[in-house]
């Protein structure tokens, strides 16, 4: 068995020790957040977020964030629930098993009508629930930002802004002056 | 979630106060969490004593359960000519309690009603709930439960059948299980950012394990608030048909046959608007409970209490219009059987059920014109309960006074419960709160965040008007 390098496997998955994440700071008011995201992006930064425990609007125009896709793989999915509760009911009653039952026809829209709906809306549901989570990159055990010192806050009464390492214009002491100017408190250098 | 009225015209703050009263953020936060997170050994006693109640009554179900399974559904009251009874009205009265749970949940966001945040949770925890003790009866009714996949369209080699797909009973099976997955990922969806703070405020290794999981690493990032909005905006839009069509087709099991006092066309929104009427009143029931056992009074505020009242007397007045309908056809259609049902409804040897049904569900209510009765906290709980006594009859009345006079004299007869058909109907409500205590004490029964949302906006307005620049 080759001999594992556990420093280069961190590195890939992003876990390195000496590996910096983001710098972030802390708001104590929604609005500020929003202003504070606004102008960090007008200073040129691209690779903003913001954790927050409830949605704050305004914010994704702030720091831009795109309008989320997750409609259009909904009305897919639940369309496919459509042509899945038609298929299933036509075969079943058209094709394999034939029945005369009170002299109704084998196969009909109209009888159809509410299983297609109820399997059109369980694939919605499941559709938007699953995607919802899958696009979040959800579940997962760890994230960088977890090793800021008031992440535990953002659940609760903290708005918190990170510029990420990877932005192009990233500098550790540039950049935690920046978020400082814009009236960031307990700004950190965040690794992980 | 914000409250566009009052987002637009804040002098409206001064007519309606605010819906929820916290300091701030972490105080709302503290408020909620603090229920979850006491010491198991010290909840108190009546808390304990209560679930000892409710769950002895849940091992009476089982009981009743294993003895039905052991000897048969003739244990229950349903014989000729009365095929359907207790079961059936228990099955369309917990399903239709639960009705509320969505309405409240998906109706309300859509019209953006802010005031559902403080109740949309246990709103919610009640359909599922309701939902499960309904499912009991039809599964048992079979008889053989552990076959019960039979009515799902699987391929099996054990029966070698089709469903017939154009019976509405199949129709009702897809209905009533859709109804309870989507809701549990309704729930669930609206559940993860508040297990999410309860983990980042856990204190034992145990807790954050546990809510570790569950919150499925939620951090609250921009991006994930962006898409989880969209997400639970799509949950809402779909679950407000998908809670019409329910008890529609629920409603279709009746209206598709050719009983006399069945077949008939106003079922669907008739059963639509009994299933909110009985659905508002359980969860007022357990919100009075709730708000006064576990001191909420600040989250769950007589404002919210109100506004659910006023539905109650909405969709009670559209059940008694809707009887009144039903009574109006009977006369104009012409038809002897029907008109012979309906008189045998009211002045029959049901007639006592009939009364109940109309005191309750169409007379009581009005009291809830007078603002002095829908803000009284005595009046409502009494109502409430009135209500679902009177909803449970409906059912009953709908069921029994229909079919227990068939078309020939020879086949009349009068149905009376065994005692395995009341066991086993209390039992379920011994289930059904049972899970709502376990629910209340380990689960944030108000959602933190969605409240949280709610007091940012009253928070913006409030300063707008002080600031003055508005």
């Amino acid at each position: 068995m080759p001999q594992v390098d556990i420093e280069q496997i961190k590195d890939k998955l992003g876990l390195g020790e000496d590996k910096v994440y983001a710098v972030m700071g802390e708001f104590s008011d929604p609005h500020d957040l929003v202003h504070a995201g606004r102008k960090i992006r007008e200073m040129g930064y691209t690779k903003i977020d913001a954790l927050s425990p409830f949605p704050v609007h305004g914010i994704d125009d702030a720091i831009g964030v795109p309008q989320s896709k997750l409609g259009w793989m909904v009305i897919c999915i639940g369309l496919c629930g459509s042509a899945t509760a038609l298929l299933l009911q036509w075969y079943v009653g058209a094709i394999n098993y034939q029945l005369v039952i009170g002299g109704k026809p084998f196969f009909d829209f109209s009888y159809s009508i509410p299983i297609t709906f109820e399997l059109t809306v369980l694939f919605s549901a499941f559709a938007s629930f699953l995607g919802m989570f899958a696009i979040n990159g959800l579940p997962r055990l760890y994230h960088p930002s977890n090793n800021y010192r008031l992440a535990h806050r953002a659940t609760d009464d903290r708005f918190i802004l990170i510029v990420e390492a990877n932005d192009p214009k990233f500098n550790p002491q540039v950049t935690s002056e920046h978020l400082k100017s814009v009236g960031a408190g307990t700004v950190e250098v965040v690794v992980g | 979630m914000a409250d566009i009225a009052i987002r637009q015209n804040p002098a409206l703050l001064d007519t309606n106060p605010p819906l929820v009263r916290a300091e701030g953020y972490h105080d709302l936060t503290e408020q909620i969490s603090t229920i979850i997170e006491g010491d198991i050994l010290k909840t108190p006693l009546k808390y304990w004593i209560t679930l000892g109640v409710t769950g002895s009554i849940t091992v009476m179900l089982l009981g009743m359960l294993t003895y039905l399974v052991a000897t048969g559904i003739g244990v229950w009251g349903n014989n000729r000519p009365v095929g359907w009874a207790w079961d059936i009205t228990n099955f369309v009265f917990w399903i239709g309690i639960g009705h509320a749970g969505t309405l409240i949940s998906a109706i309300l966001f859509l019209f953006r009603q802010k005031w559902r945040t403080s109740i949309n949770r246990s709103a919610e925890a009640m359909t599922l709930f309701a939902v499960m003790c309904a499912g009991i009866f039809p599964l048992f009714h079979t008889g053989r439960p552990w076959r019960a996949y039979w009515l799902f369209p699987v391929p099996n080699t054990d029966l070698n059948l089709w469903q017939n797909f154009r019976s509405p009973l199949i129709w009702d099976v897809f209905a009533v299980s859709t109804y309870f997955t989507v809701s549990l990922l309704f729930w669930f969806t609206g559940l993860v950012p508040d297990l999410a703070t309860l983990r980042d405020r856990a204190t034992t290794k145990l807790r954050q394990w546990i809510f570790g999981l569950l919150s499925l690493g939620w951090r609250g990032s921009a991006r994930h608030w962006n898409h989880y909005e969209k997400a639970y905006l799509i949950l809402a839009a779909i679950s407000t048909p998908l809670v019409l069509s329910v008890h529609s087709i629920v409603s279709f099991d009746f209206a598709t046959s050719v009983i006399p006092g069945w077949h008939t066309t106003i079922f669907p929104p008739y059963f639509v608007a009994g299933a909110i009427f009985s659905g508002f009143a359980c969860v007022m029931t357990l919100l009075v409970i709730a708000r006064w056992s576990l001191n909420l009074e600040n989250l769950i505020t007589i404002k919210h209490l109100e506004n659910m009242n006023k539905i109650i007397l909405v969709t009670g007045s559209i059940v008694g219009y809707a009887y009144a309908t039903e009574f109006f056809i009977a006369w104009y259609s012409g038809n002897g059987y029907e008109r012979f049902a309906f008189i045998n409804r009211a002045f029959g040897p049901y007639y006592w059920a009939y009364w109940t049904m109309i005191s309750c569900n169409v007379l009581i209510p009005q009291l809830y014109w007078f603002k002095s009765m829908r803000t009284s906290i005595p009046v409502m709980f009494i109502i409430s309960i009135t209500t679902n006594i009177g909803m449970w009859f409906e059912r009953f009345v709908i069921i029994v006074t229909s079919l227990h006079r068939d078309f020939l004299p020879s086949s009349w007869g009068y149905f009376r419960p065994t005692y395995v058909d009341i066991c086993t109907f209390t039992g379920t409500i011994g289930l059904f709160l049972t899970l709502f205590l376990l629910f209340a004490r380990f689960l944030p029964m108000i959602a933190i965040s969605e409240v949280k949302g709610v007091l940012a906006v009253e928070k913006q307005t409030f300063a707008k008007e002080t600031v003055g620049h508005h």
